[in-house]
């Protein structure tokens, strides 16, 4: 009768083996999906994975990957921060839209004023959107003991809301013909958010994300605070010991994947997006979550994997044009990888034995 | 702005239909949660549901058709999460989230042939004199059979988990696994046909909203209502008669905030729209103090080491 023996400590091979054999369990499942939906499976799993680096209009691509891939790491280097310490901010949706409300705004109050110092504020205001947003399910959370993971889910309802609300009114383009949307922030230059080196995706967006990326892994490796949250999430009553104060610990993690996400929006905004409308948020708060878990919680990983997540993207909407499958299987994919990936974590804590079967 | 346009009595009527998929969904994640189970994956076995039973009556002509399929869909999704759980030891508030996260994606993919398309009616209670009185005929006794479904549900899952020994098990499993195992029981066993069960009232709850309260198939069409059950499960301290006030009190929200914006009141469309997702929120606030009553293992997975 085969057996699960818990292993006395997690396999390092198998924690760095999974996300690979994970992809790998994707591209074949997925690849029977494709089939399911009449095509072929080979060709659709070669347009998503190679077509966008390889392929005939990879110059195009390639920098497609930095644009998509900067948000996806900056949001789940936060949530990264949190999950470690069993602290579930699910809501970056919410903050991603927040945050680009108000760094948009703040950018469009200083129109059409032409000055160095309009962009920085623009950031730190969607720092602050973001923040704020992920403080009311923080604040909550410790001054009541309200669950963190509903409340900053139903916040993302409400975020959207103000996203419809501000893009038919108050942040309503004046001379955009009666249509629902703000002015573009790509031709207004002080707001603008542009490429810092032409052709290569590179923007302000991902030196954050590389920024946040050394920024988690020196605060994890090398700060008394990164120990601690590690210790909580692998030892709550450790921590306790220790005189780790949960309260601080809840505040500073949500927030700072508040921070992130808002971050992430603003640059977003102002950038790719170029402007508030209602369909401006695509879903990259909840696909970071993916991303955090794909990149097994560590800086370095959530990098790799945001890439791989923006990869599929990229070769989805290819795949989309050139094949003619349906976003959705796209979306569909995406959730195998984290499903593949949950369950084959099972071989990082436990070992599979085969025992004589005995009399329970 | 025109106030009397609202009538009561239909206001009461529509209240109990818009209540009832958060209920089907709330009381299948209540008996789920007893057993000492967090599945955070309601709102993608409700998307499922909704868009299995849409797809099933479309084709079938029969909505009861349907509402099987719904439940059956739910269930099936459901396995994925007892894969994750019971047999791989995953972390339940990551499975959940990939549930629907998955469920979301799927539904969207089942869904692109039935946009726009409009579903064969679900037929109404109709008893010749009782349906035709005044006020109490509308308010109780000409909804579809679903509604009656739901609130016989809440009858049926109280009064096992207070009476029977089956509700008696389910409960020792999710207040303490170990003794329960120790006791002979089979905790994974258990824990599964919960779960799986959980995932069909879920299934039901998403396709009463795509046959009956809408009716119509959009991408996303359950809009945080999972989520609002999940809720809803923690405002009942997993007691299911408060599940169904509860319930009753997020159907009057919503019914309440719609008419307000049909009738014209000078509160901007948006601020109204959101007010559901405010109010669950300001109630888990009120109401998340006392967690005393939480089944003491949930959340917490269960490895039998011998």
């Amino acid at each position: 009768m085969i057996v699960l023996e818990k292993r006395p400590q997690p396999s390092r091979v198998w924690s760095l083996a999974t996300p690979l054999v994970a992809v790998l369990a994707t591209m074949i499942a997925g690849g029977m999906l494709f089939a399911l939906l009449g095509k072929n499976p080979i060709e659709a799993i070669s347009t998503i994975f190679w077509e966008p680096l390889f392929g005939e209009f990879a110059f195009y691509y390639r920098p497609q990957l930095l644009v998509k891939g900067a948000p996806l790491i900056l949001i789940a280097i936060g949530l990264s921060l949190g999950f470690r310490a069993g602290i579930w901010n699910i809501g970056a949706e919410g903050q991603y839209i927040m945050g680009a409300i108000c760094g948009a705004g703040a950018g469009l109050a200083f129109y059409p004023l032409d000055a160095f110092y309009i962009f920085p504020i623009m950031v730190i205001a969607g720092a602050l959107g973001g923040w704020i947003w992920a403080m009311i399910p923080a604040f909550l959370k410790v001054k009541f003991g309200t669950n963190e993971i509903l409340v900053s889910l139903m916040l993302v309802y409400v975020a959207e809301q103000m996203l419809a609300s501000v893009s038919l009114g108050l942040l309503k383009n004046p001379e955009g013909f009666g249509f629902p949307g703000s002015r573009n922030l790509q031709s207004y230059d002080s707001a603008h958010n542009a490429e810092l080196i032409a052709g290569t995706g590179m923007h302000w967006g991902v030196v954050a994300a590389f920024v946040a990326v050394i920024f988690a892994y020196v605060l994890l490796n090398r700060h008394m605070l990164g120990f601690h949250i590690r210790l909580t999430g692998e030892a709550p009553r450790a921590a306790k010991f220790a005189g780790v104060k949960p309260a601080r610990l809840i505040l500073f993690c949500l927030g700072m994947s508040g921070a992130l996400a808002g971050l992430a929006g603003l640059f977003e905004v102002s950038g790719p997006a170029g402007q508030i409308s209602i369909d401006f948020n695509v879903g990259y708060g909840f696909t970071a979550i993916i991303v955090a878990f794909l990149g097994r919680l560590h800086p370095v990983g959530i990098l790799l994997a945001g890439l791989l997540m923006a990869l599929t993207y990229i070769g989805g909407e290819i795949a989309q044009g050139s094949l003619g499958l349906p976003a959705a299987a796209i979306q569909v994919f995406q959730g195998m990888l984290l499903f593949f990936l949950l369950a084959l974590d099972l071989l990082t804590n436990f070992r599979i034995a085969i025992r004589k079967s005995e009399v329970a | 702005m025109d106030l009397s346009a609202i009538n009561p009595v239909l206001l009461i009527a529509s209240l109990m239909v818009a209540a009832t998929p958060i209920l089907l969904a709330a009381i299948g994640e209540l008996v789920v949660e007893k057993a000492g189970v967090l599945n955070l994956g309601v709102e993608g076995m409700m998307i499922v549901g909704a868009i299995a039973g849409f797809a099933i009556t479309v084709e079938s002509g029969s909505p009861f058709f349907g509402f099987i399929a719904a439940a059956v869909a739910g269930a099936i999704l459901s396995l994925l999460f007892v894969v994750l759980t019971q047999v791989a030891q995953a972390n339940q508030v990551a499975s959940g989230l990939a549930l629907t996260l998955f469920g979301l994606g799927l539904s969207a993919l089942m869904g692109q042939g039935y946009v726009g398309i409009k579903p064969p009616a679900t037929p109404k209670l109709d008893i010749p004199v009782l349906s035709d009185l005044p006020v109490v005929g509308p308010i109780l006794f000409s909804h579809d059979l679903v509604l009656y479904l739901g609130i016989a549900l809440t009858a049926a899952v109280w009064a096992a988990l207070k009476y029977t020994r089956m509700g008696l098990i389910l409960r020792a499993v999710g207040e303490n696994h170990d003794a329960a195992h120790a006791l002979g029981y089979k905790v994974v066993r258990i824990r599964t046909l919960a779960i799986m069960f959980g995932g069909a009232c879920a299934g039901l709850g998403g396709a009463y909203i795509s046959l009956i309260r809408v009716p119509q198939w959009t991408e996303g069409m359950t809009a945080g209502v999972g989520w609002i059950a999940l809720a809803l499960v923690v405002f009942a301290s997993w007691k299911p008669w408060r599940a169904l006030l509860g319930a009753y009190l997020f159907g009057g929200v919503t019914v309440v905030q719609l008419n307000l914006q049909a009738a014209g009141v000078a509160i901007p469309v948006e601020y109204l729209a959101m007010s559901p997702y405010l109010i669950t929120i300001l109630v888990l606030v009120i109401l998340s103090a006392d967690k005393s009553s939480a089944p003491a293992a949930l959340g917490r997975n269960f490895h039998a080491s011998r």
